[in-house]
């Protein structure tokens, strides 16, 4: 998958994740928003990885590495291609 | 602690600029009911939340609308871009440029810097509450201000997203002070407060 493409897949799996997040921090016991919660939470896992090997790290702690520091590498997400 | 993650909650893509309306969209950063204020307001009243619910409704919203801000500034930094001087004295950009050029500062549409007087963090959690769902719907106003002064499909998509939280943030926080409430002396909810008495 294109770089843009997969970090919009990202996107779309935090947003469920969030918008879980928040509705089960006054519904803990929800069973049916957990599963959600887990379901995307493990897509979510598989799209990120899959991004990171190939672009780079979406947090520093994910680098990994001996030559050159990626994190720092353009773009940063406000700029324009980035998104 | 925080750990930052490179990249916007919402893409923002804006092909053209338009320095008027950046200064006008930076009200959502710095001004009265902007994302500073917002995430400063929750992260900064979650130490009084008696309860497990609300604590955790407090942090995942001020987390979230730290990521708010970051997409304001997007969309101020890219509606900034590549101006001549003559764009900045035409559009009214000149009073902002003139102190910060077009680097992001925290102020209202009309210049005032942001202050933390914005904001209240009463120390009970019925009145914080209160306050946190009057805010959403101050913001929501915001959006709703903001989506009438511009027809540019590029700036309306990240600003609809941002208003759309707004409302979701106000329906937690409805059921985050029906939790409260549930905690109570269902007879007076005022009775004590229970961040304070004992």
């Amino acid at each position: 998958m294109a770089e843009n493409n997969l970090m919009q897949a990202i996107q779309m799996y935090d947003f469920y994740l969030y918008e879980l997040n928040l509705y089960l921090d006054t519904h803990p016991r929800d069973k049916q928003a957990i599963a959600l919660f887990n379901k995307y939470n493990k897509m979510r896992e598989s799209a990120n990885e899959a991004y990171v090997s190939k672009y780079g790290p979406i947090t520093a702690t994910q680098f990994s590495g001996n030559d050159c520091f990626s994190w720092v590498n353009a773009p940063w997400p406000w700029e324009r291609s980035a998104n | 602690m925080w750990a930052y993650e490179k990249k916007l909650q919402y893409p923002v893509n804006i092909k053209n600029t338009n320095p008027k309306l950046a200064q006008a969209i930076m009200s959502q950063l710095g001004g009265p009911d902007g994302e500073l204020a917002a995430s400063m307001r929750y992260l900064n009243q979650r130490y009084a939340a008696p309860y497990a619910q609300v604590k955790g409704l407090l942090t995942d919203i001020g987390t979230e609308e730290l990521a708010h801000m970051e997409m304001i500034s997007a969309i101020i930094y890219q509606l900034t871009r590549d101006l001549t001087p003559e764009e900045i004295k035409k559009s009214g950009f000149d009073a902002y440029y003139v102190d910060h050029t077009t680097g992001i500062y925290p102020a209202s549409a009309a210049g005032v810097p942001f202050t933390a007087a914005y904001f209240q963090s009463k120390g009970d959690i019925i009145t914080d509450l209160v306050e946190d769902l009057a805010a959403e719907q101050k913001a929501r106003t915001t959006y709703d201000n903001i989506l009438r002064l511009t027809d540019d499909p590029d700036v309306r998509d990240p600003i609809k997203f941002l208003r759309e939280r707004e409302i979701v943030h106000f329906q937690r926080f409805g059921e985050g002070l029906r939790i409260v409430q549930d905690n109570l002396n269902s007879k007076n909810f005022y009775a004590f407060n229970p961040a304070f008495d004992k």
